[in-house]
């Protein structure tokens, strides 16, 4: 399996469920054009749940760093919500840990965006 | 009594096309070999990105997907390590001057990651010119220290 992104709305904070790997083609491409289509749609707040993302590579981190910077340039804040230990792990060794803001429970990832 | 299966040593060896998909059979190739090797899951998890990182830097760095160029790719286990042999027929790169991606200005670049990222995953890694003048990356990962933790 590759990815399997989707959405939802909790109240006025997008909520986007990956599942899968996030690696070079289809799995960073599809995050890819998730988020420029929620930038497009004006939305500014970008939770992203990778609680069930089994795998990452350089790739899909270069994803999340461009995501995050996309939504920011518009005005917006993206979040990461559930880190698996092995995400967890590569964004820690690649430094990108404390530049996100990293939330273990979605109903206090969703207050934080107020 | 030394253990037999210790000492089987076991190589395969495939030349791969330029596209992602010889990514994932790569990967597939490698995790194979290092799971009948005995490496736990966590290992098993580092040597898979490893492998895909190099193998995409050869795919898409390397060959830039040109259909005519090919990927040597190799594993070798034995008793003592596992080392993956990685080589592209690209015009190269300077590998002693790549920027570091932990460095403040390149911490939000969007690429760059990749050998740093087979560096932390794997015990050893050389880079080097390959035969045909493009780059070949050799990966190891020693038994001995995975051994080590449960000792």
């Amino acid at each position: 399996m590759s990815v399997k992104l989707n959405t939802r709305q909790v109240g006025d904070v997008s909520v986007v469920d990956v599942a899968g790997r996030i690696t070079l083609g289809e799995g960073s491409s599809a995050l890819r054009d998730t988020l420029r289509e929620m930038v497009g749609k004006n939305q500014k707040k970008i939770l992203l749940n990778l609680g069930e993302v089994s795998y990452i590579d350089s790739s899909g981190i270069g994803e999340l760093v461009s995501g995050f910077t996309t939504v920011a340039n518009s005005g917006g804040q993206l979040k990461l919500l559930n880190l698996t230990k092995r995400v967890k792990d590569l964004l820690q060794i690649t430094k990108l840990y404390t530049v996100f803001d990293v939330h273990e429970d979605e109903a206090s990832a969703v207050r934080s965006f107020a | 009594m030394p253990d037999p299966a210790r000492h089987e040593s076991e190589a395969v060896e495939r030349l791969l096309d330029s596209t992602l998909s010889s990514v994932d059979h790569a990967e597939e190739i490698a995790s194979g070999l290092a799971q009948s090797a005995g490496f736990d899951e966590d290992d098993l998890m580092k040597i898979g990105i490893a492998v895909r990182e190099a193998v995409v830097n050869a795919v898409v760095h390397g060959n830039r997907y040109n259909e005519k160029k090919k990927v040597r790719f190799s594993v070798l286990k034995n008793s003592e390590r596992f080392t993956i042999r990685v080589a592209d027929e690209g015009e190269g790169f300077d590998f002693n001057h790549l920027p570091d991606p932990l460095a403040p200005e390149n911490l939000m670049r969007t690429s760059g990651r990749g050998i740093f990222l087979i560096r932390s995953f794997m015990d050893e890694l050389q880079i080097r010119r390959s035969e045909s003048g493009g780059t070949e990356l050799v990966l190891i990962k020693y038994k001995a220290k995975q051994e080590d933790r449960f000792s």
